[in-house]
């Protein structure tokens, strides 16, 4: 049996379904990396994805055009994050309540949305056509190349699309003016005032980007993975990105390794289900297990970072 | 005498080069309390001119005026010449103006560079990315120029201090700062960056910038200073030219009571030592030795206080008496037990009461009401439970007495805390402490910011208790507090006690400066006193 489980997880199609679990995984979790960057909490995520996933069905349905789905996605995460920020910076809540709150926005009000919208209930059936899901690409040359090909081309324009991010966040926040602020905001904010740089603006924008990336999530979700909407689609995947980013210490690569991991951990899952003789509620709960283990491993590795750091500090309050 | 000095002034007001006018500045803040009551600034250009002050003597806020972070009430400043409204510091800054504050504002994973061109990084041709060799050569440049020695690559957490501090001044002259204020630059420096700290302000000095130095620290005003403000009680107590005044006159005018408030009270009569602290030693974590061979004993039926200037050592006293904090060496015994390293509530229980400095941390939670407040230190007492349950009757008759008692004003006891006026939650603090009978009470700054009426009630109920045979330790910054109330009182200067006077009835103010700055000192002998068995 083990033997047969290892054989199917060198298997190109596994490899290439773990990639495939990632990718709305990691576009949340970048979101999740922009967002602690600034020194901002977003638990909203998950909502956002519920949110932006079902309007991304919509759009698309409208205008019957994929792109504009996706990037109608994008602009209600941005605006549901911009939001948060709202009842957090302007109205002074607890962010965490105004995350929960999107949350169970996302939970109950997308199901009475639909049902406004289309008369649908649950699920959007037959709104997502072929020609609305997001398109898939072979990478020339690469395609060509036996096995790795198999993993690596054939994928959607979204999948490329949030790996090339995890290198275009992690220029944003380390080349650029606005990744500087974002950090210094993030880490002391009474240095940023100190000289001028707007606290408040640089949160918003973080957070803004942040629901850009779970908005692209959504979409993803709907308009590929699950090719259509229904209600138990995001399924925590906005919760196990903030676990991801946690475990990633909020770095972009860091991030998209924990992500893989936990995409891994989904695919097996889903793999082993399938196996003879092996108990599906156990199997169910590979993925959760992981996270465990990924956030202790990451709180004994805090732990002994800020003993060092102890150790060598001085004077800064 | 005083009116010719005015004419005086005015006249070089005209004829002189003032960067910096301030006039009739008065800030009142919304509580009512007057920081600034009337205060005139002038500052020459090019020179170094100390502001110099108590703590609460209003300079902090002077200066937080200076650099937008407060608005005056009233008073009008000029900035060479042109009347200026500085609603913020980035106003403050474009005029000119640049802060080192006391607390660096730096973020730690950056490195020197980064957080020097903060919020003005340079970029590359496309506009899009950070020119970190143009970051690092302004950096270095800018240190040259100004002799101020960093690594502009270091990341900000591994640098020293000092290097700190220089990375601050350097933000600062990056953004076009002309003039520095520098908020008591030295508290955290060790003897040898502080002579470094001090050619470099000299070198700035010479290349034309002027500078503002707030400091309580004698000695080094008068080695770098040109000329000085001093400020007492929100007033400014005149400008002086450093070169033309004593360490004594500055003393003088430094420390002093304003109104001198009479407490009534009967000669102690005190009888055996509650409190014995004996060599307590404590080096702080930036390697400061904030307590050096501390020992004194305090009796009961007497108030035993100790006066000094915030900040050398009474603080980390009080947390040691009261394991807030653990000493490097020492012993600490009460009523002839040893209570280091015991835990708050077993000090509690052998009669220890703490009125503490920061009463909204320490003293109250703030979002708990009155009643949850004052029986915080007793619910575990029968009388208030009821089997697994409180005895909410019992809880409620005990708060009510205690606010009839300490005249607590509030609506009824469920009020929260924090709803009340700043000298009523000290009371629910002090009702706490004094109501649970201690053998020794340990009151520190007891009756900081509040109003004048609770002030005199808080004093006459601590009188009471140590006439009533408790042991108290009064902690206060306040001179005209720890002379009045005090049976005999010890002054701390630097972490260690400098003075001893067993009557503090005999004492001046005069004498009391001298000891509280630094100026003269005690015997060993004579400080050997306090320490009876």
């Amino acid at each position: 049996m083990i033997g047969d489980l290892l054989l199917s997880i060198f298997n190109s199609d596994f490899l290439y379904s773990v990639i495939r679990i990632t990718a709305p995984i990691l576009f949340a979790a970048l979101g999740a990396v922009i967002a602690e960057k600034a020194g901002v909490v977003n638990i909203g995520l998950e909502g956002i994805m519920m949110i932006s996933a079902l309007f991304g069905v919509l759009f698309g349905y409208w205008t019957q055009s994929w792109l504009v789905g996706v990037i109608g996605a994008l602009v209600i995460g941005v605006l549901l994050a911009l939001l948060i920020g709202f009842f957090a910076f302007e109205l002074k809540t607890d962010i965490i309540l105004g995350g929960i709150a999107v949350n169970m926005l996302g939970a109950g009000g997308t199901i009475f949305l639909l049902d406004m919208f289309t008369g649908m209930r649950g699920n959007t059936g037959a709104l997502v056509t072929r020609e609305l899901l997001i398109p898939t690409v072979d990478i020339p040359l690469i395609q060509s190349i036996p096995y790795l090909g198999q993993v690596l081309s054939g994928h959607s324009v979204l999948t490329y699309l949030a790996f090339l991010l995890v290198w275009l966040i992690w220029v944003v926040l380390y080349k650029t003016p606005l990744g500087l602020n974002i950090r210094a905001v993030g880490e002391n904010p009474n240095a940023a005032t100190s000289i001028g740089v707007s606290v408040q603006k640089i949160q918003y924008i973080a957070i803004g980007l942040s629901g850009a990336m779970a908005g692209l999530g959504g979409a993803f979700m709907s308009m590929y993975y699950s090719q259509g909407w229904n209600s138990g689609m995001v399924a925590g995947r906005g919760f196990i990105a903030l676990a991801a980013t946690a475990m990633g210490r909020g770095e972009p690569v860091g991030t998209m390794l924990s992500s893989l991991l936990f995409g891994l951990a989904q695919a097996l899952r889903t793999k082993v289900s399938g196996m003879q003789g092996v108990s599906s509620y156990l199997v169910s709960v590979i993925p959760y297990l992981v996270t465990i283990i990924g956030l202790v491993l990451y709180a004994i590795s805090i732990k002994n970072k800020l003993k060092k750091r102890h150790a060598v500090t001085e004077g800064a309050e | 005498m005083e009116q010719e000095v005015i004419v005086e002034q005015k006249e070089i007001v005209e004829q002189e080069d003032f960067v910096v006018q301030m006039r009739g500045i008065s800030k009142v803040y919304p509580n009512g309390i007057a920081a600034n009551k009337d205060v005139d600034f002038l500052l020459r250009r090019g020179e170094i001119h100390a502001i110099m002050g108590e703590n609460g003597a209003g300079k902090s806020t002077l200066m937080k005026i200076l650099f937008g972070l407060e608005q005056p009430t009233s008073g009008e400043i000029l900035i060479n010449g042109q009347s200026v409204a500085i609603t913020s510091p980035n106003k403050a800054i474009s005029l000119g103006i640049g802060m080192v504050h006391q607390h660096f504002m730096l973020v730690p994973s950056l490195t020197v560079a980064e957080n020097i061109v903060l919020g003005m990084a340079p970029t590359t041709k496309s506009r899009f990315l950070i020119d970190f060799k143009k970051a690092v050569q302004i950096a270095e440049e800018n240190a040259a120029r100004y002799n101020l020695r960093i690594d502009p690559n270091a990341k900000v957490i591994d640098i020293p201090v000092g290097m700190k501090q220089k990375v601050e001044i350097l933000k600062a002259l990056v953004r076009g700062a002309k003039i520095l204020i520098l908020d008591e630059p030295t508290a955290v420096l060790t003897t040898q960056e502080t002579s470094e700290l001090f050619k470099e302000l000299i070198a700035l000095k010479e290349q034309g910038f002027t500078i503002i130095f707030i400091s309580h620290k004698l000695k080094e005003i008068k080695q770098i200073t040109d000329r000085l403000t001093i400020m007492r009680g929100g007033r400014s107590m005149g400008v002086y030219n450093t070169a033309d005044i004593s360490e004594k006159e500055i003393s003088r005018l430094m420390v002093g009571r304003d109104v001198v408030l009479k407490v009534v009270k009967d000669k102690s009569q005190p009888t055996e030592t509650v409190l014995k602290v004996r060599d307590l030693e404590y080096t702080n974590r930036w390697n400061k030795k904030m307590l050096d061979k501390v020992s004194f004993s305090v009796r009961k039926g007497e108030i035993l206080g100790i006066a000094g200037v915030e900040g050398n050592g009474q603080r980390e006293l009080v947390e040691m008496l009261f394991n807030l904090n653990t000493p490097d060496a020492g012993t600490v015994t009460v009523c002839g037990e040893s209570i280091v390293n015991l835990s708050q509530d077993k000090i509690r229980n052998r009669g220890v009461s703490l009125v503490p400095e920061d009463r909204m941390t320490y003293g109250i939670a703030d979002i708990a009401s009155i009643e949850e407040n004052v029986i915080s230190d007793r619910f575990g007492n029968k009388r208030f439970n009821k089997g697994p349950l409180f005895n909410m009757r019992e809880i409620h008759h005990e708060s009510q007495n205690l606010i009839v008692d300490y005249r607590i004003l509030a609506k009824s006891p469920k009020q929260q805390v924090k709803m009340l006026s700043g000298g009523n939650i000290q009371k629910v603090v002090v009702a706490r402490e004094l109501s649970s009978m201690p053998t020794l009470l340990i009151a520190d700054q007891p009756t900081r910011g509040i109003d004048v009426g609770a002030t005199e009630f808080i004093r006459n109920e601590i009188v009471e208790l140590s006439r009533g045979g408790t042991a108290v330790l009064l902690v206060s910054a306040d001179l005209n507090e720890v002379i009045e109330l005090s049976d005999s009182l010890i002054v701390m200067y630097g972490g260690k006690i400098v003075g001893y006077f067993e009557d503090s009835s005999q004492l001046d103010d005069l004498t009391m400066g001298e000891y509280m700055l630094g100026l003269k000192h005690q015997t060993e002998e004579e400080i050997a006193k306090v320490s009876y068995e």
